[in-house]
């Protein structure tokens, strides 16, 4: 009790610089074993902010999530300060299973507090079983104070907002080699035209094969050519045909969909083009996503299609910067002018509405909670966490990557959308969708791909 | 009072199987005699052809290949597992012992301790229990007689082929409305429930080849069920017990459903196999750490099936063929 409303020695700091250093100093105790006296002794948790959600000792708030270690440790310290100023205690769980195994706890009765889900469909079947319930109408506050409307759009089921967004990633980024652009004179495009021509020269050029690429990963084998797909359904069509297309009010064979996925196969089936230090073109089937890039530190390939998480499969040790090795540049809009970004992310449920259920979603929806997040990853892990929230301070970052990451979701340009494929029924965002772009790429015709998902739509 | 039933009624509730029994009897009785030895030296003459042995070793060799390559690249730095097969290590030998020191770490996220003493926890209570109850339905099933014996016993066969995955929603459901979801409780009682039908099985089936005369005998020297059980019934069955144990065994350490379904994803009740799951890391870039963390989880299985494996063959055969 005394030490949760323990003094505001740093009070009138910025927060975000409060809590940066509260967990700081709380990252530096965990590594001992008694984690527990770093707000007593550093006296930099700045408790202020955590006063109205009131005492909550001897409460107990369950989290469950598909994020396991390493990149777990960042959100146990996240959540630090809160369990520090208001006493209640956090209990995270996480397991690989996740999107199975919440499925069945819910339906069961057995739902934790809050659960971390990635994906909008999974939020709406949960939202189905019946067991989640509304946050409480700060939550709805935050979101539309640091989020756009697309993505509080993505929490909501049926005209009912549930759950404020988390994390985010961004999928519209190629991984290209910093130094071999500059030894090359090539430039960055910033037009799909320009990435033809820029594509063009590297074949010219006659050292390597332009793009490289790698789509086999277990059960989900294909799912980054439907993350292509769905990039270029946003430039050769436009954000508004991608969600007519994603929520199929129109045919997935139709012809918009059809000119994007040649737009993709213009690339990805061009024997001229790939595969860059793997193969032929058929070898994108059998490698696996964590190697398709790997080429490009070799100079074996030049660009990459891959999203912003792609940076921890480079070795330890391999300068990931605007100058370094590697680096990535935004897949650009069809002129210079669009902006669509194509990402993913994930959203806070609750399955309880407890005060202090209710307090730690609502510290999870608040600027304070993504900039101590931010933080915490930048110690433990290097980075490799963003969030779309507006209130994020770039400073807290330390991947060029992220930073790169955050610079376009908070563009203000830049028009948001969801990975299609998380939004699409099971049986095809995450069946035939997979299965059939598989097939595309070791043969299958355009065509028959597109008529055979059109026909598998539930 | 166990002399006059005992004789009216042969202790032999199956019509008709007394005859076989009895000519197991008469065999079983023979063979110390003279079919013996001439039985073990065709056997032995035509189990030892030269071919027959190459063809095992190459069996063998085959067969051991890929775990003796997961056992090179377990000791083979992130690099290397990353970019080369492990076969490389003939040109290119170089070794570590990180892989283990980072999954076995107690300081490490990624350390495996925790889960390895749960496992154990899970193992010895779901191999146990169902061996005892099992052993004494069966001892019912076999030897004592009442009504509708048949059809219980067809029922409880049967439920052999109810999918696990069926029942996991109702099972959970009981167990949260009993308040006992994550917690051991339900991951012992879903593995014996899922065990007893097999044991069962094989255990009355192996009852059912031990002579009735013997039973008998036991009658009219005055021992009740009870004794019967204990002191005759349990120590014949041992081959059967230590192979239905080897199986159970192995099915609960290397079980992930049951465990995760049951006992939620929490670290104080998640067994190893979780942990190996969880391993690779989110997005599965820690995948070179799986081939330690694989053999940290194989040395309890090997210890138990090496030490119990002289039962195993026999208990099977004995148990499920001839039955």
């Amino acid at each position: 009790m005394t030490r949760m409303m323990s003094r505001p020695r740093t009070r009138g700091a910025v927060l975000v610089a409060g809590g940066l250093s509260a967990v700081l100093a709380l990252g530096a105790c965990s590594s001992d074993d008694d984690g527990d006296g770093g707000s007593a002794d550093g006296g930099s948790t700045d408790c202020a902010d955590f006063e109205s959600y009131g005492d909550l000792s001897g409460k107990t708030v369950t989290v469950y999530a598909g994020i396991v270690a390493p990149e777990d440790q960042p959100y146990m310290d996240s959540y630090k300060p809160f369990e520090d100023c208001t006493g209640a205690t956090i209990d995270y769980t996480a397991d690989k299973n996740f999107e199975q195994q919440i499925l069945v706890q819910a339906q069961a009765g057995n739902a934790p507090d809050i659960a971390i889900v990635p994906q909008p469909g999974l939020l709406q079947q949960l939202v189905a079983t019946g067991a989640a319930v509304e946050p409480p109408a700060e939550v709805g506050a935050n979101v539309d104070e640091f989020w756009g409307e697309d993505w509080k759009a993505y929490g909501t089921v049926d005209g009912t907002f549930y759950a404020a967004p988390s994390g985010a990633s961004v999928k519209s980024l190629v991984w290209y080699s910093p130094t071999q652009f500059a030894d090359n004179g090539w430039e960055v495009p910033t037009t799909l035209d320009e990435l033809q021509t820029l594509t063009d020269d590297i074949v010219a050029k006659g050292d390597n094969k332009p793009w490289c690429a790698g789509i086999s990963s277990g059960e989900a084998t294909g799912w980054p050519i439907t993350d292509w797909m769905e990039d270029m359904m946003l430039r050769v069509g436009d954000p508004d045909v991608y969600d007519q297309w994603v929520a199929h009010d129109i045919p997935f064979n139709s012809e918009v969909p059809t000119e994007a996925l040649d737009a993709v196969g213009n690339y990805l089936k061009n024997p001229d083009y790939v595969n860059g230090g793997i193969g032929d073109v058929s070898s994108i089937a059998t490698t696996t996503f964590q190697d398709g890039g790997l080429p490009i530190l070799d100079g074996a390939c030049s660009l990459h299609r891959m999203a912003s998480f792609y940076a921890s499969n480079f070795p330890e040790g391999t300068d990931v910067s605007e100058d370094g090795e590697v680096f990535a540049f935004y897949l650009p809009g069809k002129t210079a002018d669009d902006h669509p970004v194509l990402g993913a992310g994930e959203f806070n449920l609750a399955f309880a509405d407890r005060p202090e259920v209710q307090a730690f979603q609502t510290y999870l929806s608040t600027d304070l909670w993504a900039n101590n997040k931010a933080s915490a990853s930048s110690e433990a892990t290097g980075g490799g966490w963003i969030s779309a929230n507006k209130g994020l301070d770039p400073a807290n970052l330390v991947n060029p990557i992220d930073k790169l990451s955050v610079d376009l979701l908070q563009d203000p340009n830049t028009v948001f959308r969801f990975d299609g494929s998380d939004q699409m029924p099971a049986a095809v965002g995450s069946n035939a969708f997979w299965k059939q772009a598989t097939a595309w790429i070791t043969g299958q015709s355009t065509k028959d791909t597109l008529d055979k998902i059109e026909a598998s739509w539930p | 009072m166990s002399e006059s039933t005992a004789h009216p009624t042969p202790a032999n509730p199956v019509p008709g199987a007394t005859s076989a029994t009895m000519q197991d009897v008469d065999v079983a009785g023979a063979v110390p005699d003279k079919p013996g030895p001439p039985l073990a030296a065709t056997a032995k003459r035509r189990l030892t052809s030269p071919w027959a042995s190459l063809f095992a070793v190459i069996l063998a060799v085959l067969w051991t290949t890929p775990t003796l390559g997961l056992l090179i690249t377990s000791f083979r730095p992130q690099e290397d597992i990353n970019d080369t097969g492990w076969w490389t290590v003939l040109s290119n030998p170089s070794f570590t012992m990180e892989n283990y020191q980072t999954v076995l770490d107690p300081d490490k996220s990624s350390a495996l301790g925790p889960y390895f003493i749960n496992s154990i926890v899970i193992t010895i209570p779901a191999v146990i229990a169902p061996v005892l109850l099992a052993t004494l339905a069966a001892y019912a099933f076999a030897w004592t007689s009442f009504r509708g014996k048949n059809i219980l016993f067809v029922a409880v066969f049967a439920l052999q082929v109810v999918p696990i995955q069926v029942t996991l929603l109702p099972l959970l459901t009981l167990y949260v409305d009993a308040g006992i979801s994550g917690t051991f409780w339900a991951i012992w009682i879903s593995h014996t429930a899922f065990g007893l039908p097999l044991a069962v099985f094989l255990m009355h089936n192996f009852m059912r080849e031990i002579p009735g005369e013997l039973i008998e005998a036991a009658r009219v020297d005055g021992a009740g069920h009870v004794t019967i059980f204990f002191r005759m019934m349990l120590p014949m069955l041992k081959p059967a017990i230590a192979a239905f144990g080897i199986y159970q065994f192995l099915w609960v350490w290397n079980d992930l459903l049951v465990a995760l379904t049951f006992a939620g994803p929490g670290a104080a009740t998640a067994p190893l196999t979780k942990a190996l799951f969880d391993l690779a890391g989110t997005r599965g870039n820690a995948w070179y750490l799986l081939s330690a963390g694989a053999f940290v989880s194989m040395i309890v299985p090997v210890i138990v099936f090496l030490s119990l494996q002289r039962y195993f063959v026999r208990g099977l055969l004995a148990g499920s063929v001839k039955g």
